[in-house]
Order: C-alpha cells, then sequence, then structure tokens
C-alpha cells in the first residue's frame, strides 16, 4: 500500500519489515519519530522503550543483537556523544543479530548545538556507515543496513539529516511478516572486552576496510531513487554529493544533465574507494556538495592522490573555499556555484522585491501558559528580593541550565539561561562556577526527563563533592520540546504499559540532597517564599517546580483584561507571555489586551499586575 | 506543469498555525489523483511559537523535497510578516493566498522590533499581481471551528489552479485524513476558501 510517509517513519517501516525485535532510543529532534512510529505500528513482537539515556539505550540494543535479536537503537547526533563509550567498543565486539544505529544529523544547525557530522564518527569508530538522501532510499537502506550487519557481524550506523528525517514521500510500505525466533545468548569469550580481545578487533576492524570498501562499491542504487550508490550520466564536470545534497544537485542540473556525471555515495564508509576512481577517471573536473564535513571530499582527494592525476584544481569543494563550510545547502547555491565554477547549467535564481516593510522578528519562545515561565520568574523575583532585603552573602546569581524546552528561557524579558552546554550540564556546571568563585549563588535548572537522562550523576556528584548550588527541577509530567514522549518520572511506558513513576524527590532524598521542596510555579507567592528559603541555606538544595505542560492538559479558563488597566507594560515586559498584547486606544491610551486564542488561564500575569485588574474569574 | 513536471507551494506561518497539516492534505489529494508528492515541513524547538514553513511538491518526478527560492508557484501567508519574509521563493507570476491577520511577535510586544501586519499586508497587495486574500476569523467563525484555517487556504490553492488539484481531490484526501466527525465542517471551510478567489 502506498503512504506518505516522513522519512523517519520511512525508516521505522523498513526496520519492521527487515524483522526487527528489539528498538530503544532517547528523544532528540531529528530522530524522534523512527521510534514512535515502531511504537504505533507495533504488530506486538517488538519491545519499544524510550530508554533513560542514549548511553542505556545503545546498551540494551547492543544486549538483543549478542542474543541474535534484529535490534535497533536511535538518537541525535547529540546523543551519539552520550552513547559514544559503548558504540567505540561494540564496534570491537561485534554482534549476532543486525545491529543498527539510527543517528539523524543536523546541518544547519536547525535544533541542536552542534554541526557534528556522523559520517566521520563512522570513520573514527569503524563502524560501517550507510546514508539517507529521501524517504523512499532510507527505507530500503535501513532493510540493507540490517542484512549488511548481520552478514559481517558488526554494528552498522544509519545516518539521515534534518529535510530528509522530516520530508514526506510516497512510499510503498509492505505486509510486516513475523521474523524467526532469534538462537539466543551463546555463553563465549568473544562478548567479552579484555586488551587482548582488542588488539585482535583492531586487526580485524581495520583489516576488513578495503573487503567492505569493494562490496560498497558494487552495492549501487537504481536510478532516481532507492538503494545505494551510484554514477549517473556522462557529462565531462564531476558532481560528487551525498544525503539531502544529490537532491539539491538533480534540481540545479535539471534540464542541462548532459554536461555532467553525478557521484551518489550512500555508504560513506568504507569509502566505496574503487567506485570512486572510476568516477575520478571518467570526469575533468570534481565539484563536492554535502553538508556538514568535507567527508566525500576528502575521500575522493585521498583517492585522487591514490592514481597520481593532475591534482591542480580538479576537485573544488569545502577544502578549496567553493562550497560553505557550515551551514545548509539548498538548490540555489548548488547551481550558483555549479555554473560559476564549471559555466554549465544555470543559477536557479531568488525572486527580488525591493522597499520590503520590516519583517517580524520571531525567535521561539516559551508557550502561553508554560509553567516553566513562573518558575523563571519566581526564582528572578525571589534573588530580587533577597538582594533588596541586603541580607544576602552573594555578588551575583548564575543561571545554569542545559537542554529543553526550558532553553527559551535564556529570552528576553526573563534572560534566565546564562549558560547551556549540553543535557544535564547546568547541574554540573554550576558546581565549577562555584568552586572557582564561592560568592556567587548557583542555580541549575533541568527539566523532568532530562534530570532522568543526565542529572542524577551530577547530582551524586554535587552531594558528594560538597557543592553549594540550587537545583531547580522544572517538572512538567512530560519530554515536551521533543514532541512529548513518556519517561521515567511518568508511570507509563512506550509498549504502553502502566508501571510505577519514579519519584523525583525520592530520588533526591535518597542521593542526600539537604533540603527538597516541591511547590507550584504558578504559584508566585509561594514559589518565591519556598526559593528565599533555600537561598538562605547552605550545601545542595533543591525545588522542584510541577506543573504539567500546557500541550498535555485541558486549557483553562482565559484571562482577561479589565478597562482599568493603566498601561504600564509591567506584564508585558516582565513575564513577556505571548497571549500579552499591547495595544493603544482609539484616545491614543496605552492598554494590554490578552489573546484568548492563546492564553491558559495560568493567572501569572494577574500575580504581578499592580492594578489588579487581570483575572479569569 | 514546469519542465521538471512538478508544481510547489511554499506554506508558512508561526508555529501551531497548521502548515504541517494543510501540507499533508494537498500532498495526499495529489496522491490520489496519482501523482508522487513530496513535503518538508519545520519540527521542533521553531515550532514554539518560531517561523514556520512548509514545502510541498507534486508531479512525476520531484528532485528535492524543498523548494528553491524563486521556484514557487504558489505561496500560501498563514501570517502577513511570514508571507513577506518567504516572498522570494515565489516565482514570477506566482499565485500568493494571504491571511491577513497579524500574530505579534514577543520582539514587538517589548519594543524590540516594529514590525506591523498591516503595513506587510499592504506591500504583498501592491506588488504581487495574483494576490487573493482569505477572510480567516469570518470563515472560522462561520464554521463554529477555529481550526479549520489551514483547509480553507487549501480551498483557495484549489481554486487558483495553482497546484492543478480539485476541491473534489481534497475531499477525498479529507475523508481519507480526517476523523469522519470533523469531514463536513472542512468540507465546508475548504469551499468558503475557495470562493476568496474572484
Amino acid at each position: 500500500m502506498i503512504e506518505l510517509l516522513m522519512g523517519n517513519e520511512a525508516v521505522a517501516v523498513g526496520a519492521l519489515a527487515a524483522g526487527v525485535r528489539v528498538v530503544s532510543g532517547y528523544p532528540g529532534t531529528p530522530s524522534s519519530e523512527v521510534l514512535e512510529t515502531i511504537a504505533r505500528r507495533n504488530p506486538g513482537w517488538v519491545h519499544v522503550e524510550w530508554s533513560v539515556n542514549e548511553k542505556a539505550g545503545a546498551e540494551v540494543a547492543a544486549g538483543a543483537a549478542y542474543a541474535g535479536a534484529r535490534s535497533l537503537v536511535t538518537m541525535k547526533q547529540m546523543g551519539l556523544n552520550v552513547a559514544s563509550d559503548p558504540i567505540m567498543c561494540v564496534n570491537y565486539i561485534g554482534v549476532k543479530g543486525g545491529m543498527v544505529i539510527y543517528v539523524a544529523d543536523d546541518p544547519g544547525p536547525i535544533s541542536s548545538q552542534t554541526e557534528q557530522d556522523t559520517r566521520s564518527f563512522g570513520r573514527y569508530a569503524h563502524i560501517p556507515v550507510f546514508d539517507c538522501d529521501s524517504p523512499e532510499q532510507a527505507f530500503r537502506a535501513v532493510q540493507d543496513a540490517f542484512d549488511f550487519s548481520e552478514k559481517h557481524q558488526t554494528p552498522v550506523i544509519l545516518r539521515s539529516t534534518t529535510r530528509v528525517c522530516h520530508s514526506c514521500a510516497d512510499v510503498d510500505v509492505p505486509e510486516i511478516k513475523k521474523p524467526e525466533d532469534c538462537e539466543g545468548f551463546v555463553k563465549d569469550s568473544r562478548w567479552v572486552i579484555f586488551p587482548k580481545l582488542a588488539y585482535e578487533a583492531k586487526l580485524k576492524v581495520a583489516g576488513r576496510e578495503p573487503l567492505l570498501s569493494d562490496e560498497f562499491s558494487d552495492y549501487l542504487a537504481g536510478a532516481g531513487s532507492a538503494g545505494g550508490n551510484s554514477i549517473e550520466g556522462s557529462g565531462p564536470v564531476g558532481i560528487a554529493c551525498g544525503g539531502i545534497s544529490y537532491s539539491y544537485v538533480r534540481e540545479a542540473i535539471a534540464g542541462h544533465e548532459e554536461n555532467f556525471t553525478v557521484l551518489k555515495i550512500a555508504t560513506p564508509y568504507p569509502f566505496p574507494a574503487a567506485l570512486a576512481r572510476r568516477f575520478l577517471m571518467s570526469v575533468d573536473k570534481v565539484l563536492v556538495f554535502e553538508e556538514l564535513d568535507p567527508y566525500i571530499e576528502d575521500a575522493l582527494i585521498y583517492e585522487y592522490g591514490n592514481i597520481s592525476l593532475d591534482i591542480d584544481n580538479f576537485i573544488s569543494g569545502k577544502r578549496t573555499g567553493t562550497v560553505p563550510a557550515g551551514g545548509e545547502l539548498n538548490a540555489n547555491l548548488v547551481s550558483d556555484i555549479i555554473y560559476e565554477v564549471t559555466g554549465k547549467g544555470a543559477a536557479i535564481r531568488a525572486s527580488q522585491f525591493q522597499d520590503m516593510p520590516e519583517l517580524p522578528v520571531r525567535p521561539p519562545v516559551l508557550c502561553a501558559g508554560c509553567p516553566h515561565r513562573g518558575a523563571f520568574y519566581a526564582v528572578k523575583a525571589a534573588v530580587r528580593e533577597e538582594q533588596k532585603a541586603g541580607e544576602s552573602g552573594f555578588t551575583q546569581a548564575i543561571y545554569c541550565g542545559d537542554i529543553g524546552c526550558y532553553t527559551l528561557g535564556n529570552a528576553a524579558p526573563l534572560n534566565m539561561v546564562d549558560t547551556c552546554l549540553c543535557m544535564g550540564a547546568g547541574i554540573t556546571v554550576a558546581q565549577g562556577l562555584g568552586h572557582a568563585d564561592s560568592e556567587t549563588l548557583n542555580f541549575a535548572f533541568t527539566g523532568d526527563s532530562t534530570f532522568f537522562a543526565s542529572g542524577i550523576t551530577g547530582t551524586v556528584n554535587a552531594v558528594y563533592n560538597q557543592s553549594d548550588m540550587i537545583l531547580c527541577v522544572l517538572d512538567n509530567s512530560t519530554t515536551a520540546m521533543t514532541g512529548h514522549q513518556p519517561h521515567p518520572g511518568m508511570g507509563i511506558t512506550m509498549m504502553g504499559k502502566r508501571v510505577e513513576p519514579i519519584d523525583i524527590a525520592k530520588v533526591l532524598e535518597g542521593i542526600g540532597v539537604a533540603s527538597i521542596r516541591t511547590v507550584d510555579p504558578l504559584d508566585l507567592e509561594g514559589s518565591v517564599g519556598a526559593i528565599r528559603q533555600a537561598i538562605k541555606e547552605t550545601g545542595v538544595r533543591a525545588i522542584i517546580f510541577k506543573s504539567p505542560c500546557i500541550a498535555i492538559t485541558d486549557k483553562g479558563t482565559p484571562c482577561e483584561i479589565g478597562s482599568a488597566c493603566v498601561g504600564c507594560m509591567r506584564c508585558v515586559n516582565e513575564i513577556g507571555c505571548p497571549a500579552l498584547i499591547p495595544y493603544e486606544t482609539d484616545k491614543g491610551a496605552k492598554k494590554v489586551r490578552i489573546d484568548s486564542s492563546l492564553c491558559t488561564g495560568c493567572g501569572l500575569c494577574g500575580q504581578i499586575c499592580p492594578a489588579g485588574v487581570i483575572s479569569n474569574e | 506543469m514546469n519542465d521538471m513536471n512538478v508544481r510547489s507551494c511554499l506554506l508558512c506561518g508561526v508555529g501551531g498555525q497548521g502548515t504541517v497539516l494543510a501540507s499533508r492534505i494537498i500532498a495526499a489529494a495529489a496522491m490520489i489523483k496519482g501523482f508522487r508528492a513530496r513535503t518538508a515541513e519545520t519540527i521542533g524547538m521553531a515550532q514554539r511559537g518560531g517561523s514556520v514553513v512548509s514545502h510541498v511538491r507534486i508531479g512525476t518526478d520531484i528532485p528535492s523535497p524543498m523548494i528553491p527560492e524563486g521556484r514557487a508557484d504558489i505561496l500560501i501567508g498563514f501570517e502577513p510578516g511570514e508571507a513577506a519574509a518567504n516572498l522570494k521563493y515565489l516565482k514570477d507570476g506566482g499565485t500568493l493566498i494571504l491571511c491577513q491577520e497579524e500574530v505579534k511577535p514577543i520582539t514587538a510586544s517589548l519594543g524590540q522590533s516594529g514590525y506591523d501586519g498591516r503595513t506587510s499586508s499592504e506591500y504583498l497587495k501592491s506588488r504581487i499581481d495574483r494576490c487573493f486574500t482569505v477572510d480567516a476569523d469570518r470563515i472560522c467563525r462561520e464554521c463554529g471551528n477555529p481550526k479549520v484555517l489551514n483547509v480553507a487556504v487549501v480551498g483557495a490553492l484549489c481554486a487558483s489552479g495553482a497546484m492543478g488539484l480539485t476541491l473534489e481531490d481534497v475531499d477525498k484526501a479529507l475523508e481519507q485524513r480526517l476523523k469522519p466527525k470533523l469531514v463536513e465542517v472542512n468540507q465546508k471551510a475548504l469551499r468558503m476558501g475557495a470562493e476568496c478567489i474572484k
């Protein structure tokens, strides 16, 4: 049956078609929909879990593959860093059942901290990499990756990027058949890594590289859509590309194909050298288009050196400054560069307009009614009151954040995120700041899902190493930023099973946190009081701000602003809720109104209105 | 269709306005008609009230899900400032479907930027010959459902002829993708949207 599938959905359906039995992962844009789709379409024999983090997920998948089951672990590129510890070893150990590590990279980046390239990681880790360039190709690639993994008893990385993950195409979805039961775990010394075994494994994974490279040179796609590597056309100008860039190249040269020979690399590691050499020998010049690292470019330069042709000005790409070193590519840019460098093809131009009016500046913001806004504002207000009271012994308050919706607390007017590094880092960065300057008051903000993913070890570190800090857990009872996935604190699994929720306050108590308070972030007075108490204490103190994400609760009655609004703008300038709209009356008086389609009736603005005219009662 | 047998529609707006569903409905209608379809949408952090775009391309051989600048046959602006910001995508002589209701960004409320939706609307209407406005407020009110805007603009898209899709093609897609009780009200909105093209 033909269905419109997102790239991530196509990977999921392909994995089911390949007989996957165990699927683990941790949410992260742009990877999350793979696991969600498998859970939604679970034919009943697949174990699906959101693991507590990517390291845990990779280890679960490795265990399943040791037993002979086909396993899949999903993550974004940042998550691969978390999972590196097991992945850098399971490459040596190998697997029995096929194990596919799905990693979604994020050129731009659009919703990540870095532009790291998982193809380069694959080369570094000696793990074969399959790349995705469209949903229908990804659907094939994941199945081929499982077969390859099992044939060579190695984990395989399936790499995708945002524009493939989140683009849709029509894909022919087959009926999913139940795979045969796996053999089960067979005890053997091969599963226990020791230096001697690691040495032998290193020789093996490095030694197999030329063989796998040859196999990939013969792994060829049909024209246009499915499968592996390809050389299309026979024109004098060579273009090498991979992933989504292949689609930009096709668009850029449309109508001028006779000038070009296009090499598409769908298996970046081990690089299909024989295929690349055939391509290099057949063209006068090469242009390389790829996002993130100059991976294909470097591999071609290496092969070119090996066949000793005239190197001068032969290969152009990122290394020659012809293609931008960072950010996404697009068909306009690709067509422009091709025309400029080769004189062939035609540039696709953007439409030009003069005298454009001022455009909206629209950074993402915390939603109207988001409880995080209350938590951030309460901390800000409490610190201000302590400073005003003059009894506080700190020089400045520093707010360390990390990854989640609450990173958006950095925006004006809250300005409540001073550092953001990676998952869980707020808790540990705050400790370092305090050790460097004990006069500062250090807050760490972390979400509930992030606390479980990577906040617990940092909290143990704080208690053990005698830090002085206030941990704010923003508990909105979901993994909000990535699309509301369940986590260990919620009492439900991805298999739909009700389980005992893990209580964050009890975890903190078990670790030995000095004081633990749970407050409602939408109760400003109560929250400020609790924070002021915590500021006066020493050691590791925790405040759990507990209120559900507005996207998973029913909307309350919207607030209204009475005609007695004095137009002081305090509500707008203090909390910056998107439902608060300033306007001018016919007589030119400044007022604020509430957009009832956005307002959830949280009442935070009513608690700071000096005129007392905001309410939903 | 152009030389690549592809027609392209760019939808733009503010996170939460429903551009994703609209693009999926257009793609589904095209597939029912026997075309191939590709879409690309903004998902993730920007959905929190940020600027969002959805690309939809239909045809027989679609090279890329992403529409190059200057190659959109039709631009659907759910918000006037967002429409202006994405005008560079619209091809010469292309169609613009415009919802004129401004969504005020926080940066404007805080006085950090001077964006005004009316200025953007006037600019677009004066510069684009084939600019059609959709009265979103009235359609949502008369349908008694604030969420039908994204289907109303698809009606306007059909009536404009820019994508070669008819209201009947979209009817089938609505039946396929929506809950049964929502089909009728959305078919009404679809036709009210189509009536905006004169």
